[in-house]
């Protein structure tokens, strides 16, 4: 499944390319990314782990750059 | 604007403290004031990311630089730092927002509303609510809202928001009417052919959302490069604040405001700025002229494209038939064409329509008797009493009459009037306007070889090629025989030279067709172009760069747009890491100081990012 979400308090582009690597490890996690531009992140992620993707990766976003969600 | 105000009144309140006579402990408590009030926000940052484990980011940097410098009683310094650091984010943002900002509304093509009549009123309703077979009002100044057929009504549409093309197009009943068209005079009656959601408007703000997620080689390259340098950075920052003193090689205080002035220039935030930024400035300003890129590695690909393959029909011709010749014996041509359209005149096959076009004036039935359709050959008719004969060279010979063959490449209508040939009429696809011009520019941007692709006669295919200035013609091929010819071709290039570290040089090879039965080619191209592709699912799906009209000189618009591109991202990296390495070297050996490397850091973020916002622009 993949699907795009509306980044709000992303600011630091670094800190963006971060978030994308680190969501890309995550565990059923095929593809991240994060366009700095956009402030669009796009999952594409295994369907029964999806949910739990999503609330990590909210997680990341919020850990490396304080503020930021989607 | 909180933000500004917040700086100017640290800015202010810096200002007074330099004014203010004081030194030693007494001076770190003065400068305190404007520090904090500059730097407050960034020293709290760091304390939350430290707090998550985050260190190495900007903010963590700029703390431990200017908390280093006030330590070692670099005051104005450390206020400085924060005070121009603040400057340069909030430049940056506003950069940001306004590139943002501009390609927002290059997209602002999302209609509101569409217009329902519901119980004999007219009632506004969302678009995504409207279903296949509706029936919808579009008003003069209003936007099509979804893909339709024009039911009743006549007017002239703006398509400039699709194709970058700023004429009007005429639309009446019959005519297919395209969403994100502004309506300009007059009031249209249309029935839905697609939902929203599969409407060319809706289809190409996907598109261009999704751009941002193919990245160019540059951008992975940079995020690379940023990984390792800030710690690179850093490490050198402690090796030259330790290592030096310890071999007595000066004071720890001299090494220590060193090692500072790197911390300052560890921030990778100019090059992981202004990079995707070119990409994203390329992509927006080529879809202000109607040409989609869908992505930032396709922009890449476009500038090393050297080696152009084109279909015929469609992408160099119009692909559709009219008159180029008319050879008569006895008769005049205007009256040979009058008996050929009067014969076809009752026929819907391209041929007859071609010819009907040619004479111009509505056919009168009365003077036609006795139709008899000869499959393959042509028809056998009754015009104004006399017998006639027109189609192919078959046809001719069925009857025992000679006819002459033509040297101009197409399809030849003969006719014969009461067993005597009259003459022959040679029908053929017609060159765009304006493709010649297309070929010499794409020669003139670097493409060496172009190469045309064609399921017609060699002959029609070489006065098509003859007549553009193309030396490579591939005739007679069929669809499979296409993708065929374009892997030789690919073959023959080698595949694309690599430039180190910013992606392909040249050799690309890429296939432009207008995306009729050629979907597998568009896909195995190093790079497939599609044109004239509204309206065409399949092609923009398998295109990597659509063309919204079927200009040719769009392929060379999009080239030169991409090739600027890339070079305003390569200036950007050049020039960033070019300062950054010069004043890291001159921080070592103590000649630059922390002012310099402010400018290295800030400076530099907005002088890169200006240069970047140049992508965004399209010189004419």
């Amino acid at each position: 499944m993949k699907k795009a979400f509306k980044m709000t308090g992303l600011k630091c582009a670094n800190c963006g390319a971060k978030i994308e690597r680190e969501i890309g490890k995550l565990a059923g996690v095929n593809d991240a990314k994060v366009s700095f531009m956009t402030q669009r992140l796009t999952i594409d992620a295994e369907d029964v782990k999806f949910e739990s993707v999503v609330d990590q990766a909210r997680a990341i976003a919020g850990k490396i750059e304080a503020g930021c969600s989607f | 604007m909180h933000e500004l105000y917040w700086l100017i009144a640290s800015a202010a309140a810096f200002a007074v403290t330099l004014f203010i006579p004081v030194s030693g402990p007494w001076a770190a408590l003065v400068f305190a004031v404007p520090y904090l009030l500059s730097g407050w926000s960034v020293l709290k940052e760091a304390a939350i990311n430290i707090a998550h484990g985050q260190v190495f980011d900007e903010n963590f940097l700029m703390a431990v630089a200017s908390l280093g410098a006030m330590a070692i009683g670099d005051y104005k310094e450390a206020v400085a730092v924060m005070l121009f650091y603040q400057v340069g984010e909030l430049f940056q943002s506003y950069a940001v927002g306004k590139s943002r900002a501009s390609i927002a509304e290059l997209m602002d093509i999302r209609p509101d509303y569409a217009n329902i009549e519901r119980g004999g009123q007219t009632v506004r309703v969302d678009p995504d609510e409207v279903r296949v077979g509706d029936v919808y009002i579009v008003k003069p100044g209003e936007r099509v809202p979804l893909d339709g057929v024009v039911l009743t009504g006549k007017s002239s549409v703006n398509t400039a928001a699709l194709t970058g093309e700023s004429l009007p197009r005429e639309v009446h009943e019959g005519v297919e009417l395209l969403s994100g068209c502004v309506n300009l005079t007059g009031a249209l009656t249309v029935r839905a052919t697609k939902v929203f959601a599969e409407s060319t408007v809706a289809r190409i703000l996907e598109m261009v959302e999704d751009a941002g997620d193919r990245k160019a080689q540059m951008e992975s390259f940079i995020t690379r490069f940023a990984r390792v340098y800030t710690p690179a950075v850093c490490l050198g920052a402690v090796l030259l604040a330790v290592v030096p003193p310890l071999l007595a090689l000066g004071s720890w205080g001299m090494w220590i405001e060193r090692a500072l002035t790197f911390l300052v220039i560890s921030c990778p935030c100019a090059l992981v700025i202004s990079v995707p930024m070119s990409f994203f400035g390329g992509i927006g300003a080529a879809s202000k002229r109607g040409i989609l890129v869908k992505g930032g590695n396709y922009l890449e690909a476009l500038a090393a494209v050297d080696t152009l393959v084109c279909d015929k029909t469609g992408t160099l011709t119009q692909g559709s038939f009219s008159v180029s010749a008319v050879h008569p014996k006895d008769f005049t041509e205007a009256r040979l064409v009058e008996y050929a359209a009067l014969g076809e005149g009752f026929s819907s096959h391209p041929i007859a329509v071609s010819l009907r076009e040619a004479y111009g004036k509505p056919v009168d039935e009365k003077r036609v008797s006795a139709v008899q359709e000869i499959a393959g050959r042509g028809v056998s008719v009754n015009i104004d009493g006399r017998a006639v004969l027109i189609g192919n060279g078959a046809l001719m010979d069925a009857h025992g009459i000679a006819w002459k063959p033509c040297h101009v490449a197409g399809t030849e209508v003969h006719v014969a009037v009461d067993g005597q040939y009259q003459g022959h009429i040679v029908i053929a696809d017609q060159i765009k306007p304006g493709a010649k011009q297309a070929i010499d520019e794409l020669k003139a941007l670097g493409i060496s070889r172009i190469v045309m692709l064609t399921g017609d006669t060699e002959a029609v295919a070489k006065s098509v090629a003859d007549e553009l200035g193309i030396t490579e013609v591939r005739a007679g091929l069929l669809p499979e025989g296409k993708v065929r010819a374009v892997e030789a071709v690919m073959g023959e290039r080698g595949g694309p030279v690599q430039r180190k570290l910013f992606g392909e040089e040249k050799g690309m090879v890429a296939f432009v067709g207008d995306g009729i039965n050629d979907a597998p080619v568009l896909r195995r191209a190093d790079l497939g172009i599609a044109m004239g592709a509204l309206g065409s699912d399949a092609a923009i799906e398998a295109a990597d760069v659509v063309l919204m009209d079927d200009r040719l000189s769009g392929i060379s618009e999009a080239v030169g747009i991409a090739k600027r591109t890339i070079s305003i991202a390569r200036q950007n990296v050049v020039f960033a890491l070019g300062v950054k390495a010069l004043v890291l070297l001159l921080g070592a050996l103590g000649i630059a100081n922390m002012w310099v490397a402010v400018f290295a850091d800030v400076g530099v973020s907005v002088i890169a990012i200006l240069n970047a916002m140049r992508a965004l622009t399209t010189p004419r």
